[in-house]
């Protein structure tokens, strides 16, 4: 069976964001990028799949040449092969979704894994997006997967719980913290992933369905104040929370 | 006119969401502007209380009733949403950005093939645009932006747009009994978590960072958490060591949370953490280190050892409750 999963690039979670010269994107100048740290658990239960049920997973990523890094990455993980669908310039959502999903029918992948949330837009749609597209079952925020002939068994992390979701194959699974422990790339890996080629191809982005008109950083905070020292005090904090925050 | 505008009721074991309320307030206000109409929608069996969505300006809630769909079903959530907008011509569509709103308004996003803004904040409406804000990169920065399509999907963060008034009306609800509903996946089970209160839904939260030194001295954030009615949560230091479920984490890894109050005993204020719970209203600081990072985006902060402080406060939070 053919496993794909889809990877995005993103600016590593300690990153001091400045707003670019455009005025709707962020500064890259010092900005280090990585594989999203999310799809990292994506890749893991993809391997864990092929491992058990014999298969082939394949990497896929839209975006410009800088992604090939978190696709060698990806690679050096395990995956067998990779697709980087090429487009330059920013992409809403739903431009991805659908190119992601033009590939996958393309490679006629039956199961899909996807990290819960891009950690740059923080949108936590293209999983959904592109199963929506591809009229594939869907489960999101994944922390328990299970994989029986063409039967998935699985949880999803809700407010308060879990649930836990069956459904069949074909079928796109977007993976939360939990689900399993990501490998590290083996030297063995990471010499194999060089070797490896990234086949290329021209995304099919459609037209886009919504656009950033402007970035800004959120109003500082005002510096609050500092209450007083140890537990003494406790209650003119309490007094506060009641008399000026009005909570208790 | 334009088209109608759809907001969706989000029901767990027959309750309403109250971020479904707060969907419902934005959807009302935005259709004064566009001089449109709002139409609700609610799935499940028994839904408590469906009329008095009315107190916010809805007149009518459409109840696609049956027992298949108590629990969440992504599959057919969205095909009976996405036709009960286009057979009573709503064009956009409202949901709480809840775990369910996450999951279904994608979805009902294709099936419109409508653009789709997650996570507002902000909602303006302008030279008839409407313009949604949004927290990007963890709330390091937040976005303007606009959907292109004519038919529109949004999703609002609970906890940040007021109720506003219930004006006490009651909606008339219109019921359709559904048998034998198709489910192409389907939820078995629920497994609940063994806090009592979520962070993702708490009006305030008691968190608890690595200078708690063990799981055995959680019991002192669990005290301070019950006085005020609060949800525990915890730093990723804390969850890594195993100490609490990956659940109650807040952060960029975590849960985004916007409470009302946000209590942070012994946590640095790591820019992942802060990522998580900057946008609460009161955030509460208790640090030994009086130049922690998290002393910078407290509005009251306390510099001493929790193992002092966190009893004295809950002792002072019974006293005035009392
Ligand atoms: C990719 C990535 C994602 C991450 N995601 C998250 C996330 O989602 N959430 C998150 O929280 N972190 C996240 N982190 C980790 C983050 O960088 C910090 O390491 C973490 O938040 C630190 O947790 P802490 O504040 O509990 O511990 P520490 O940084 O060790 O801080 C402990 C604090 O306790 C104080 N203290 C010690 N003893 C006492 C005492 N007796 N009384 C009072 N104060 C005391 C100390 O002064 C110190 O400030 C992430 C990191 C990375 C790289
Ligand atoms: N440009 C991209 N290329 C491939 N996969 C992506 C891309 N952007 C997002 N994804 C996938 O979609 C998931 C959710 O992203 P998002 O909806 O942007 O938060 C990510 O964890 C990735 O698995």
């Amino acid at each position: 069976m053919k496993i794909a999963v889809c990877v995005s690039h993103v600016p590593d979670t300690a990153t001091k964001v400045n707003v670019g010269s455009d005025g709707k994107s962020i500064d890259p100048n010092g900005v280090t990028y990585v594989l999203n740290p999310y799809d990292e658990f994506a890749i893991e239960e993809a391997l864990k799949t092929k491992e058990a049920v014999e298969g082939e997973v394949v990497i896929l990523s839209v975006g410009g040449e800088n992604n090939k890094e978190t696709i060698r990455k990806s690679l050096a993980m395990g995956a067998d092969a990779a697709v980087l669908l090429k487009s330059e310039g920013e992409l809403d959502s739903f431009q991805v979704a659908r190119a992601l999903a033009d590939e996958i029918k393309n490679q006629n992948a039956q199961l899909v894994f996807f990290g819960k949330q891009s950690v740059d837009y923080d949108n936590q749609i293209v999983g959904q997006l592109t199963a929506g597209i591809l009229d594939y079952n869907c489960i999101s925020v994944a922390v328990d997967f299970k994989l029986d002939g063409d039967k998935i068994i699985a949880e999803r992390e809700i407010e308060g719980g879990r649930e836990v979701v069956e459904t069949t194959l074909p079928a796109v699974v977007t993976a939360q913290k939990g689900l399993n422990q990501p490998r590290y790339a083996s030297l063995k890996g990471i010499m194999a992933a060089k070797r490896k080629t990234i086949e290329e191809k021209d995304a099919q982005i459609g037209e886009s369905m919504v656009s950033i008109i402007g970035m800004q950083k959120p109003a500082p905070k005002q510096p609050g104040k500092i209450v007083g020292e140890d537990a003494s005090a406790a209650p003119e904090l309490a007094r506060l929370l009641r008399e000026e925050a009005k909570i208790i | 006119m334009s088209k109608k505008i759809l907001v969706f009721i989000e029901q767990r074991n027959s309750e309403i969401k109250k971020a479904s309320f707060e969907a419902v307030k934005v959807a009302t206000d935005l259709a004064a502007k566009q001089n449109s109409e709002v139409l609700a929608i609610a799935l499940g069996n028994e839904i408590n209380g469906l009329e008095d969505v009315g107190g916010f300006g809805i007149n009518t809630v459409k109840h696609y009733k049956s027992v298949d769909l108590e629990l969440y079903s992504s599959g057919a959530y969205a095909e009976l949403i996405a036709e009960c907008a286009l057979s009573n011509d709503a064009g956009t569509v409202v949901f709480a950005n809840t775990s369910l709103g996450k999951d279904l308004a994608p979805k009902i996003a294709v099936k419109l093939n409508a653009g789709i803004v997650m996570d507002s904040v902000a909602i303006k409406y302008e030279n008839d645009e409407i313009i949604f804000s949004r927290p990007v990169y963890a709330g390091k920065a937040l976005v303007d932006c606009k959907i292109n399509s004519e038919n529109k999907v949004f999703t609002i963060r609970p906890n940040v747009f007021p109720l506003g008034e219930n004006n006490g009306g009651k909606a008339n609800v219109d019921v359709t009994e559904l048998s034998d509903v198709k489910l192409s996946s389907k939820v078995t089970e629920v497994k609940k978590s063994e806090g009592k209160l979520d962070v993702a839904e708490a009006d305030i939260i008691v968190s608890g960072g690595r200078g708690l030194k063990g799981p055995e001295n959680f019991h002192l954030i669990e005290k301070l958490a019950d006085s005020l009615n609060a949800a525990v949560g915890a730093s990723r230091a804390v969850v890594d060591a195993g100490w609490r479920p990956h659940s109650e984490q807040v952060g960029q890894t975590g849960k985004t949370v916007s409470p009302t109050l946000y209590v942070a005993c012994a946590i640095s204020g790591a820019i992942q953490h802060l990522a998580g719970m900057r946008s609460s209203k009161y955030i509460v600081a208790i640090n030994k280190d009086k130049d922690a990072p998290i002393f910078q985006v407290a509005d009251y902060g306390i510099v001493g050892d929790v193992f002092e402080v966190l009893p004295a406060l809950t002792e002072e939070i019974n006293k005035l409750k009392n």
